[in-house]
């Protein structure tokens, strides 16, 4: 695990004089987990927003289409953030029942 | 710890990065499974987006996460238990 991260961010972070920086590689981790949830959050809330919105694909997106995958979206959003809570109130749970 | 010899090809690893690992690899291990949970669970409790997610749709979200959770609890138990009762199984699954 360290071994791949260090030969991928050595390149980069190291150019100075060999030693790394371990700030500059902490900055370029925290964007890249920020790039790849947004891609994975993107990516899960089309496929769903299509399913639920497009019935039969036509020529266009209609009106009735993109109100409907707007309010998709921010549905998921809200369904997101609510598991989000619900997992961490359960871990909270388990951790104080240790 | 003797930090000459802690990681083979990295010389020593600086503490605070180790720290910074651990701790987004946990985060990280977090948010993939809202992910997934989002997903299987809005398949199960949504039915056409509305204006606002009502009150049902959450409660049902907040047991699916539940639910989900005692799930992936309950079969490892059982797995476990499976194991023990049946050591030529676990032979076969550990290889």
């Amino acid at each position: 695990m360290e071994g791949s991260f260090g030969s991928e961010f050595g390149g980069a972070a190291g150019a100075g004089g060999g030693k790394l920086d371990p700030g500059l590689i902490m900055e370029q981790v925290k964007v890249q987990i920020a790039v790849a949830n947004a891609q994975e959050l993107l990516q899960r809330m089309t496929n769903k927003c299509f399913r639920k919105c497009i019935g039969k694909p036509g020529s266009a997106l209609d009106n009735s289409e993109q109100k409907c995958i707007a309010m998709c979206m921010d549905r998921y959003m809200d369904a997101w953030n609510t598991v989000s809570r619900a997992y961490n109130s359960r871990l909270q749970r388990e951790r104080a029942n240790m | 710890m003797d930090s000459s010899s802690s990681v083979a090809g990295l010389g020593s690893v600086d503490p605070q990065l180790q720290h910074f690992i651990e701790v987004e690899t946990q985060k990280q291990r977090f948010q993939q499974l809202v992910h997934q949970m989002t997903e299987l669970c809005w398949e199960k409790c949504m039915d056409k987006p509305g204006p606002k997610l009502d009150s049902r749709a959450e409660t049902c979200f907040v047991n699916c996460v539940e639910r989900f959770i005692d799930t992936s609890q309950f079969i490892l138990n059982r797995l476990e238990q499976t194991q023990k009762s049946r050591p030529a199984f676990s032979e076969s699954l550990s290889d």
